[in-house]
């Protein structure tokens, strides 16, 4: 995977994505090599985000790299209407890696083609965030030894929300993988994902009420339900409690469920659920680092 | 004279290619594509033309210029229908029928107001991804156009 970007999750083989895996529990074992003090990275965040951001440039501090950057666009030249181009060609010439965050979709893609620097999107628009799909991946197979043969279970926004989108992808590559989608009516998965799951010889189960699901399945995967998504508040205010979880659901649930949810919460996973030792959300979020340090290694040519 | 001919609307061509069967509305874009803008020999072009087979049509007749075939599929997005004759002395030689190609570069505006290729200056790039109902996916921002959402460049 050396000097190869990372924009799509669809980019790297289930080998390759197995293999960073595989390197994100060394980094999880020792998180702290300085295998990074000779390389400079560029961290270009185009838009705020705090956890995804923080996220790289902790794995990258660990490692003992070098962050440059900015963190939101306003601070940079863009202001002064540089192209995106003349950016990344001008951030290549300081970076050894270029981790970045934009608004507009398929900028990421754009930005690896300009010259031979690496890219790691760290989230483009609607389109992609490779690196939530890592991480959530990494928290399956930890937290079940496994990814084959599993339940899950995708609840809330799966219309909007691409950690699901790209998770539920991500996971047709593997075995025996039934997908169980609680969503409303407005918000069920696009029908190009559906698809995908059954051209891959997958079968899926769409439910509106998440009671129905929650003791069946090994993961339990949250989403924020957003009122914007709603083209009438009245068919918002119907729903918005019904995707709530509280630990009395979690009573009669197999004791391997663990919940993910990509953070930031709201109230869709009320806070006593958090001493649940089913509760894997912040740990979850902890594995994003690992993960982006065995992405950085391999990318740079040191795993 | 052979009285069963039947008349031409756009005069015959010696020697070249014509492009019929282009559906209503497309012959400009299938010039623009094809490049004849910028072509020096003579070039006939007809619109709004009766056809048995869609009602109405296009054609265009290029003197002296034939076509390769990774030319003749660039305007199969825009003229999926349509056929290309090639001529020598007034004669039939070859008829082809476009075909689909697996990418199609410029050309095709992406739909989505929020890709890249709407913001920065980037050449278009999509994979066709059902060429029977004909379905384009952006190479860049990975979204679906569905035919009766093409719009061209």
């Amino acid at each position: 995977m050396k000097n190869r970007s990372l924009i799509s999750i669809n980019d790297y083989s289930k080998e390759e994505l197995l293999k960073i895996l595989k390197i994100a529990e060394e980094f999880e074992a020792n998180p702290r090599q300085k295998i990074l003090s000779n390389y400079v990275i560029a961290s270009l965040f185009f838009e705020p985000s705090t956890r995804t951001r923080l996220s790289f440039e902790s794995a990258i501090n660990q490692l003992g790299g070098r962050v440059i950057g900015f963190t939101d666009s306003s601070s940079s030249s863009v202001k002064k209407g540089e192209s995106l181009r003349d950016t990344i060609e001008t951030v290549s010439l300081y970076s050894d890696l270029i981790v970045m965050r934009h608004p507009i979709e398929g900028s990421a893609r754009f930005a690896s083609e300009i010259n031979d620097t690496p890219i790691i999107n760290a989230g483009d628009g609607a389109n992609q965030h490779p690196t939530q799909c890592l991480l959530d991946m990494y928290s399956i197979q930890k937290t079940q030894g496994t990814l084959d043969n599993l339940d899950i279970a995708f609840v809330g926004d799966l219309k909007y929300g691409r950690t699901v989108h790209s998770l539920v992808i991500a996971m047709s590559m593997f075995k025996n993988t039934r997908f169980h989608l609680v969503s409303p009516e407005e918000l069920k998965l696009p029908r190009a994902v559906k698809e995908f799951i059954l051209s891959s010889g997958l079968t899926y189960e769409q439910y509106t009420d998440i009671n129905a699901v929650i003791e069946k399945v090994d993961i339990l995967y949250m989403t924020r339900i957003q009122a914007e998504r709603f083209a009438d508040p009245i068919e918002y205010e119907k729903v918005k409690n019904s995707y709530i979880l509280e630990n009395s659901m979690l009573e009669n649930s197999k004791d391997n469920l663990r919940i993910l949810h990509p953070l930031p919460r709201v109230n869709e996973i009320n806070e006593d659920v958090d001493t649940n030792d089913k509760a894997y959300y912040f740990q979850q979020a902890q594995n994003g680092v690992f993960v982006r340090q065995a992405l950085l290694a391999s990318i740079l040519g040191l795993r | 004279m052979n009285t069963k001919k039947k008349e031409l609307k756009v005069s015959a061509i010696a020697n070249g290619t014509v492009i019929d069967h282009i559906p209503q509305g497309h012959v400009s874009k299938v010039m623009n594509i094809l490049n004849l803008e910028n072509f020096e020999d003579q070039i006939y072009f007809g619109a709004n033309l009766d056809s048995k087979k869609y009602g109405k049509k296009g054609i265009i007749k290029v003197s002296n210029r034939y076509f390769k075939d990774s030319e003749i599929n660039k305007i199969a997005i825009v003229a999926p229908t349509a056929t290309m004759i090639e001529i020598k002395d007034y004669e039939v030689i070859k008829k082809t029928s476009v075909k689909i190609p697996d990418e199609v570069i410029g050309i095709v505006k992406c739909f989505n107001p929020k890709c890249v290729t709407n913001h920065e200056n980037v050449i278009t790039r999509f994979t066709i991804i059902d060429k029977e109902n004909l379905k384009v996916k952006c190479h860049y921002c990975e979204k679906i156009t569905k035919k009766e959402h093409i719009e061209f460049l």
